[in-house]
This record gives structure tokens, C-alpha cells and sequence, in this order.
């Protein structure tokens, strides 16, 4: 047998049964707790122009996108590696509404290369985004939304990391790096790879108290970093000092909405530094070494689009979700399928409508196939009784 | 120091193992079982929440990457060829102290040609010639990189040196520094966060114990 050509292409997956029905299960539910809150539904395109694509992600984006021409315009197109970017630029495009504007998606995104940790190349994108709204209040809404859904996948036991891609953003600007040094500290942050931060801080002449503060934000993580800060980043400019105000006040609202959940702190991760303007932050599981759902604010990106709003929400990849939580299958809440037999017999007719009307799975025999009821994963079936259809143990 | 939560560290055997030892001992750490003479890859130590798993050098930065283990030791040459994407390395251990280095035979050509360079650290050397503006043919071996010059396969080699000792004696010299290595103490992000104060309590310790090494 020869099954090599039948092989998906590496990091590419498919959800078979029984996965595709729990899947399906909790992409509804969580469609529905997104309506309750008053978020729309909206089913951006699987390609577009490649610039649109990548507008305000500063190019993150772009190794990750993967890229055709369009015979038509001759314009290169992109397989969206990210949906952000489609719901900022249909809120700021399309929709142009003066009001809050709450949306919601899910959909298959492709990307060049598997991150770091996960091996697949088509997530399962689902999130949320508030646009028309600068403030802590909308920024908890978002919060709030991300630890349902994980509650919704089964995840009890998540940790939140919190930061703000404003203090270090702050302190550079107050350093007067420039951008290239910028990116280099950057990723030794990243990497809390305190001998290169201070090997690069070195070759920088800076000030005493300015190389400190920023040496200083690889340590300013866990629990008490906020208090450590204020002691630590005194000497800092007022954007870093409101910045630090800022995340204080969204961890006061989320410690008193989520009074279980354990936050952790951590100002030198900046996801998404490169487009995100305020605060950001992830869920953690035990286990799994990489945040399961992330998010921030990202003010102003629909710019580019003619319209700069302020923005914030969060996304995650909905096969990791199912993965990670503890989703029953559905079908295991239910009896299982019923195996009728094919028949034009009119009473037999009724009784399957009727039972299906009342939800339950039937499944018609076809004649001349192979198996019965066991084999077709049936647990009952329907048996003739004088003129009546009755149920059965199969 | 005490461990109210288990804690997995990876390390690989030989020099970086041995190395390791005093500065785990220095945060109380020690192993029950010596993994030279042990098959045993999981090690026990004093601690019963504080397992040493033993992995090949290369495999450190996954396992710690994966969250399979919490904390491990990891080569800097490791780390340069991997990328060190999804880790922390928040502390030099000043341990298992070598070079990258260029070398070839005396007087070898550095000119214009495309040059050949054998190396095990493919991704290392390629970043060093492109930034110096040099087009370079990279030939990756698994060993015994000073055989490569003398057998024509290539014209340079991409190495890690600690004496120098093996170069002399294959009649090869050091010509180009490309980074100074050494091993550091890589985390897991997941438990740096979740297992955090346990963490922190060990980073410190082993940084207190590499600051006495120094003095």
C-alpha cells in the first residue's frame, strides 16, 4: 500500500469524529455566550490583499502569512495568518459606526511555520474585539470574556498574566534608544536573558538610573511586581508612571471579578509589542508552556484604514482550547443512536419524524449493507410489535 | 531550601553535569544516583519533589520548552543554534566556559571566493559570514569537524574550542572569535509563572552560588 501521498502536509490537521461534534459543541456555545454579550458575528474572507492583512502588525505578521498573486489584479494576496487585523479593518472600513462597536469570529487561519511550541500551522482562531471605548472598564470586559470561555472549554485551574507594553515603551523613549536598539533589548527582554540585557545596556551610555530602570524590568514579575515597580521605576517618565496606574486599576477590577484566579505579573512581556498601545495579557494552564489565550489593547490601528479607533480584545486557537479543557463528548449525555430498519412501511415513517423531531439520532439501515446495529454505533433500534414501532436495546 | 512543589530540571551528562553539581548543591540539591554509572535517566535527589531528568545537550532546551521539565542547563552555542524562542535565560552559570570559533589551517584563505565551511552549528556560523557580508557554502557535520580541512571536503570550520589543544594537533589554528559560551539556566515560562516563588527561590540560590565561584 502506498499511503504516502494520502499524508497532510506537515502542522496541517483535520478534526475527525467524535472531536468534530465536540468542537462544533463548543464553538456554539461560545458564539452564543459572545451574543449574550452583545457581540456580532462577523465571517472576514480566507484571502485578501496582502496589505490589509498586514496593516498595523509593524510586520509581525508577514513571515507568517503566506502569499499568492491574484491573476485578476495582478496584486499579491494573503492567507490570513491572523483575523485581527480583518475585524479592525472591517469595523473602521465597513462598519464606520460612531457607537462601541463588539465583534466576534472563529475561523481557520494558516501560517508559514508552527510556533514555537505547537506543532500546527491551521489554528482555529476564535476571539473577540471591542472597538470605540479607551479605558479600564473595556479592557475588563475583554478579561472577563476570556476567562469565561476558557470556564466554557472546562479549563478550571488558568493563570493570568498581566502587563503593559507601556512602561517599557516609556522607558525606552525616555532612554532615547533608537530602534534598532530598541528591538535589540527587546528581544533580550523577551528572553529574560539578563546577561545580554545587561551586556547591551554596557554598550549603551546611558544614564545610571536609566540603565537601573530598565535592567530592572526583567526582575519586576510575579505577584507583588506592581509594588516592587513603584519603588523601582520612581525616577521614571509620567507615561510610565500612568502606565503603571493604568494596569494597577485593571488588576483591582479583575482581582474583585475573578476573586479565585491567581495573577501574576510580569512587565517585560510584550506580546504583540510591535501593535499593541496598553495593556496585554495571557492564560496559563498547568502543563502547557505556552499561554492557551492572549489579548491587549492596540489603540489606534485602524488608522491606516482612515479611521483610528481604540481597540482591545483577545483570541485564542480553539482546537488548542478543546485540547487543554475537559469538554464531555456530547453524545455521551445522550442515549445513543437508534438503527431502523428501511421500510416504506408508513408507521415506521412517522415514528422516526416524530423521534427525530424530539432530537434523537436515527439512523435508516440501507438495504444490503454490511453491519447492523453494533457495527453502526447504535445502542437501540426500532422493532416491530404487532402494527407498532417500539424502541429496543440493540 | 524547600520545595512545596515538584520541580523537574534537565541537564546532559559529562562536563556540564559535573559542573552543575556545586551550584545545585548550593541551593540543596543533590543526586541520589551518579548518572556515569546509573542507566537510570529520571535521577532521585534528597528532595523527593526535585527530580534531575538526563538528556543529550541538545535536547535540554525542548524538554524545558515543552514544559517536560521546569528548569534546565543549556549550552549558549545550544541556544544560538535553536533560537531561544519560548524560554527564559535569566542567568549565566559560568559553567562548561568555551568558544565559537573560526578556524582553519595556518594562513588559510579568507578572501572573496565562496568559501566551504563545515560545521556542526549551521544556523551560528550563517548568521556570523552574513554579517560580515560573506557568501559562504555551509556543510553540516556531526563530528570531528578538524578531519574537514585536511580532507578538502572544506575550507574552514565553525567549532567550539576550550584548549585549542585538538586544533594544534590536527595542525589547524583559531582565526575568527564569534561568541564566548558558556552554560546557562533556562525556565520554562509556564512554570516561571505558575511555580513562581519555588523558582525564583532557585535562580536566586544558584546565582548567589555562581557569584561565590567568582570571588
Amino acid at each position: 500500500m502506498h499511503n504516502e501521498p494520502w499524508i497532510l502536509p506537515e502542522g496541517i490537521d483535520e478534526v475527525l469524529p467524535p472531536q468534530a461534534w465536540r468542537l462544533e459543541g463548543v464553538r456554539r456555545e461560545l458564539l452564543d455566550l459572545y451574543a449574550t454579550w452583545g457581540y456580532e458575528l462577523i465571517i472576514p474572507p480566507f484571502v485578501e490583499y496582502l496589505e490589509s492583512l498586514l496593516t498595523g502588525t509593524g510586520g509581525d505578521l508577514d513571515l507568517q502569512t503566506f502569499k499568492l498573486t491574484d491573476q485578476m489584479s495582478g496584486r499579491l494576496m494573503g492567507i490570513r495568518a491572523d483575523m485581527t487585523p480583518q475585524a479592525a479593518r472591517i469595523d473602521a472600513q465597513r462598519l464606520r459606526r460612531g457607537v462601541p462597536v463588539r465583534l466576534c469570529y472563529i475561523g481557520t487561519v494558516l501560517h508559514t511555520r508552527p510556533g514555537a511550541l505547537s506543532s500546527s500551522r491551521s489554528p482555529m482562531q476564535i476571539g473577540v474585539e471591542l472597538y470605540g471605548h479607551s479605558g479600564v472598564e473595556s479592557d475588563l470586559e475583554i478579561v472577563q470574556l476570556m476567562m469565561r470561555t476558557l470556564r466554557c472549554v472546562g479549563i478550571a485551574e488558568a493563570f493570568l498574566d498581566l502587563g503593559h507594553v507601556g512602561i517599557f515603551r516609556g522607558l525606552a523613549r525616555q532612554a532615547g534608544l533608537d530602534a534598532g536598539q530598541e528591538s535589540a533589548l527587546f528581544d533580550a527582554l523577551q528572553r529574560k536573558a539578563v546577561p545580554e540585557i545587561d551586556q547591551r545596556l554596557g554598550q549603551l551610555s546611558l544614564r545610571p538610573n536609566m540603565g537601573r530602570m530598565l535592567r530592572a524590568l526583567a526582575d519586576l514579575n510575579g505577584e507583588d511586581a506592581l509594588q516592587r515597580a513603584r519603588v523601582e521605576l520612581s525616577d521614571a517618565s509620567p507615561d510610565v508612571i500612568s502606565a503603571l496606574d493604568y494596569l494597577e486599576q485593571v488588576a483591582d477590577r479583575v482581582a474583585r471579578a475573578f476573586p479565585g484566579v491567581p495573577v501574576h505579573f510580569d512587565l517585560a512581556e510584550l506580546r504583540g509589542y510591535r501593535y499593541k498601545t496598553g495593556v496585554v495579557f495571557a492564560a496559563f494552564v498547568p502543563g502547557q508552556g505556552e499561554e492557551i489565550a492572549r489579548g491587549g489593547r492596540y489603540d489606534g490601528i485602524g488608522r491606516v484604514f482612515g479611521r483610528a479607533r481604540p481597540a482591545v480584545g483577545f483570541s485564542a486557537d480553539l482546537k488548542r482550547l478543546l485540547r487543554a479543557g475537559a469538554v464531555p463528548d456530547a453524545t455521551q449525555h445522550r442515549p445513543g443512536a437508534i438503527y431502523a430498519p428501511w421500510s416504506e412501511d408508513e408507521a415506521l415513517q412517522k415514528k422516526i419524524a416524530e423521534l427525530r423531531a424530539q432530537g434523537e439520532q436515527v439512523l435508516v439501515a440501507l438495504p444490503g449493507q454490511t453491519g447492523g446495529a453494533e457495527e453502526m454505533g447504535c445502542s437501540r433500534k426500532l422493532v416491530q410489535e404487532g402494527r407498532m414501532w417500539v424502541l429496543s436495546g440493540a | 531550601m524547600t520545595f512545596d512543589t515538584p520541580i523537574t530540571i534537565a541537564l546532559s551528562k559529562g562536563r556540564i553535569f559535573k559542573q552543575a553539581l556545586p551550584l545545585l548543591a548550593h541551593a540543596g540539591i543533590e543526586p541520589v544516583d551518579d548518572p556515569e554509572s546509573s542507566r537510570k535517566l529520571i535521577l532521585d535527589t534528597n528532595h523527593a519533589r526535585v527530580k534531575l531528568v538526563i538528556i543529550r545537550a541538545t535536547d535540554v532546551p525542548t524538554y524545558v520548552r515543552y514544559g517536560a521539565a521546569d528548569l534546565g542547563v543549556a549550552g549558549k552555542d545550544v541556544l544560538m543554534e535553536q533560537g531561544g524562542e519560548g524560554l527564559y535565560e535569566p542567568l549565566d552559570l559560568a559553567i562548561a566556559r568555551c568558544r565559537m570559533m573560526v578556524a582553519g589551517v595556518e594562513g588559510a584563505q579568507m578572501g572573496d571566493e565562496r568559501l566551504r565551511i563545515a560545521t556542526k552549528y549551521v544556523r551560528s556560523a550563517r548568521r556570523h559570514f552574513a554579517a560580515q557580508g560573506r557568501q559562504v557554502e555551509i556543510i553540516k557535520l556531526y563530528g570531528s569537524m578538524e578531519l574537514a580541512p585536511l580532507a578538502g571536503l572544506a575550507d574552514l570550520i565553525v567549532d567550539l574550542v576550550e584548549s585549542g589543544n585538538t586544533l594544534k594537533a590536527n595542525g589547524l589554528v583559531p582565526l575568527e572569535h564569534i561568541a564566548d559560551i558558556s552554560s546557562r539556566l533556562v525556565v520554562n515560562k509556564a512554570s516561571w509563572k505558575m511555580k513562581h516563588a519555588t523558582v525564583m527561590r532557585l535562580v536566586e540560590a544558584l546565582r548567589e552560588a555562581v557569584g561565590r565561584g567568582e570571588s
